[in-house]
């Protein structure tokens, strides 16, 4: 071999390391790491001070206690709904930007499907309850218009905290939906219209076959987001909103026991990977497609 | 027999552009009718409204006897075939042909018989479990064709198919598209920029320019009498010369071009002396020598210097600038091979028949 030629090919090979490197650094440091130390967490119980040992009580805990996987069922349920919702909602927001508005008005609706993740998520949320609370803006807009007696408490239900998850997530269904739909050709709406094809029929033939892929992503990051989101079902559901984060917060915080916290989230992770990987069984897609895509 | 497509008095503006400038033209059922025309000069607006994806600010379109005002594209007995075919990516190929009848509620067993019978008409039997991305460019088009066919339309509308194909396949894809035509006996309405299109496909062209139709014909008629300046310098290739009318003498005029160069030519419609003209004279019409002795007797003669060869197979011209004014002119040469020898700077000389050549008004 050419000693010159298998030099060049190692400092290429370097190079190639030294440019990963922040990325392999991130990967490993923040991500691997902690969760194999997760792992051994939620494997383990305390015998006595000090002292521990191999164990899956963590795991029996979870399934002898009702409420513990009622709020697991209960936050993947109410996190596909609150995607299927997005993505009801954010389709014809993304049909209207990448189709029907042009030049300035396209600029300005994406804009305005931007401004507000300007404002943190804490605040916003926030918003929502001044908004929402017993004495505030829309209770009293209500038994002003006469719809109501009395004031309404319309914080601490399901239905807002679906408003106020869906509301957070528009922007993640909007952006590939956009890019989705941004590639489909005109002139195949037009030749589908042409050979006889009704609205309906053209969006379940033509758009949404095309649109897959970015369908699929949009629904995957707003599905992640969700389930483990924290701010949103705590600010708007209160105390008893029973989202599964929140039971994780407990463990790791309140409680301080660190492993059954750990088994929390891994379980956690088991459930959004297996409704992803469901998720593309169901829609036919590949998740290297989908990835390209958002 | 009433015509498969009437326009009459069609109008269409944008914003204070105006695309399509009171058109009323009739199409024959079972012919190939081409509108021909530069890009821009409204052909695809005119199309557009009617396959009824805009409709026309004035006037009517009447399809197959049916007046069409209202009618969305999907319930017009219209079928088009886009520009760059618009084949369903997601879809195979039988089911791309399947698309439209499956859209009408037919009976799937029918269905499957009648994409099959179709797909076996445009040779491509074995084609139905075909990707898309799977076809070539030629395969592809036949599909768009099959896809259109299959729904028996009263007319078919084909907007610059063969545009995107190279020009091998172009020249094949154009004798299978008239093929296709006379099988099915389904009225065309194609429309192009390319004149070669027009005149190898069509039964009848219209030569379209700012939204109106310059003229109206057979292949012969516009090539051999354009009614226009228009179409005598965009159907074929031509000599234009401006001038003015030295003399009229019956169908002849004698122009004085501007470059200096004097020329008799066939008059269409009434000029008067002394007005601005405009002549043209076909390369293929001028007749080249080497000698003056060969050219034919009773002809007006010219001389001129070989400026440069234009070697294109069978349509080879050469660039001469005539002797007395200096002017350029280009002359086809004759396939006989007699000046596969001629070189820039020589010096020959030549001459046309005045009854082949033609001349204008100059528009004011």
């Amino acid at each position: 071999m050419n000693p010159t030629a298998g030099e060049g090919t190692l400092r290429a090979r370097l190079l190639l390391l030294l440019l990963l490197a922040p990325a392999l650094l991130w990967l490993i440091g923040l991500i691997v790491l902690p969760h194999v130390e997760l792992a051994l967490l939620s494997l383990r119980s305390r015998v006595a001070p000090r002292v521990y040992e191999f164990s899956l009580r963590q795991f029996g805990t979870f399934i002898d206690e009702p409420l513990y996987w009622h709020t697991f069922v209960r936050t993947a349920l109410m996190s596909i709904v609150a995607t299927a919702c997005t993505l009801v909602l954010a389709f014809p927001i993304a049909w209207t930007v990448a189709k029907l508005a042009r030049g300035r008005p396209r600029a300005l609706l994406f804009m305005l499907c931007m401004i507000p993740f300007w404002v943190s998520e804490t605040v916003r949320t926030l918003g929502w309850t001044i908004l929402l609370r017993e004495s505030g803006v829309l209770p009293s807009l209500l038994v002003w218009a006469g719809l109501a007696p009395a004031p309404p408490e319309l914080l601490y239900h399901d239905a807002t905290i679906l408003v106020g998850l869906v509301y957070t997530s528009m922007l993640f269904m909007v952006v590939p939906l956009i890019g989705a739909l941004d590639t489909l050709d005109d002139s195949l709406i037009e030749a589908a219209y042409n050979l006889g094809g009704s609205g309906p029929s053209i969006l379940r033939r033509i758009v949404i076959p095309h649109a897959a892929p970015g369908i699929v992503a949009g629904c995957i990051v707003v599905f992640m987001l969700t389930l483990g989101n924290y701010l949103t079902p705590t600010l708007l559901g209160g105390k008893d909103s029973l989202w599964f984060t929140e039971q994780i917060y407990t463990q790791f915080i309140t409680r301080f026991n660190w492993e059954q916290g750990a088994a929390f989230g891994f379980l956690l992770l088991i459930l959004s990977t297996l409704i992803v990987w469901l998720g593309l069984k169901l829609s036919g897609q590949r998740f290297g497609d989908v990835m390209r895509r958002s | 027999m009433t015509p498969d497509l009437t326009v009459d008095r069609v109008v269409k503006r944008f914003d204070s552009h105006v695309a399509v400038e009171a058109l009323s033209f009739e199409v024959a059922r079972g012919s190939f009718f081409s509108i021909l025309g530069p890009s821009g000069c409204g052909k695809t607006t005119l199309l557009r409204m009617i396959a009824g994806f805009t409709s026309p600010d004035e006037g009517e379109i009447v399809i197959g006897g049916l007046p069409m005002r209202g009618v969305p594209p999907n319930r017009r007995p219209v079928n088009m075939v886009f520009q760059h075919l618009a084949l369903f990516p997601m879809m195979n190929v039988g089911d791309n042909v399947a698309y439209g009848l499956t859209q009408r509620g037919v009976a799937r067993s029918e269905i499957t018989r009648r994409v099959g019978e179709m797909l076996e008409r445009v040779s491509l039997p074995d084609a139905q479990a075909k990707r898309v991305d799977q076809l070539s460019g030629g395969q592809k088009q036949r599909v768009a064709i099959a896809r259109s066919l299959v729904l028996e339309p009263t007319l078919l509308l084909l907007d610059e198919p063969l545009g995107a194909l190279d020009l091998k396949l172009r020249e094949h894809m154009k004798i299978e598209l008239k093929q296709l035509q006379a099988a099915f006996g389904t009225t065309f309405v194609y429309i192009t920029h390319d004149q070669s299109e027009a005149l190898v496909l069509s039964d009848r062209v219209a030569v379209m320019n700012r939204g109106r139709f310059e003229q109206v014909g057979s292949p012969q008629a516009l090539y051999y009498e354009p009614q226009t300046p228009f179409v005598a310098a965009f159907v074929g290739a031509n000599n234009r010369f401006h001038g003015r009318a030295a003399a009229v003498d019956g169908r002849h005029v004698t122009v004085a071009s501007s470059s200096g160069l004097v020329l008799q030519a066939r008059a269409s419609g009434p000029i008067a002396v002394g007005a601005a003209v405009e002549a043209f004279v076909r390369p293929e019409v001028a007749i080249l020598a080497r000698d003056e002795a060969e050219l034919p007797a009773g002809l007006p003669r010219y001389r001129g210097q070989v400026e440069s060869v234009l070697f294109d197979g069978a349509s080879s011209a050469v660039l001469l600038r005539e002797a007395g004014s200096q002017g350029e002119i280009r002359i086809a040469l004759p396939q006989t091979g007699r000046f596969a020898d001629l070189r820039a700077g020589e010096a020959v000389c030549f001459t046309f028949d005045p009854d082949r050549a033609v001349c204008f008004a100059a528009a004011p």
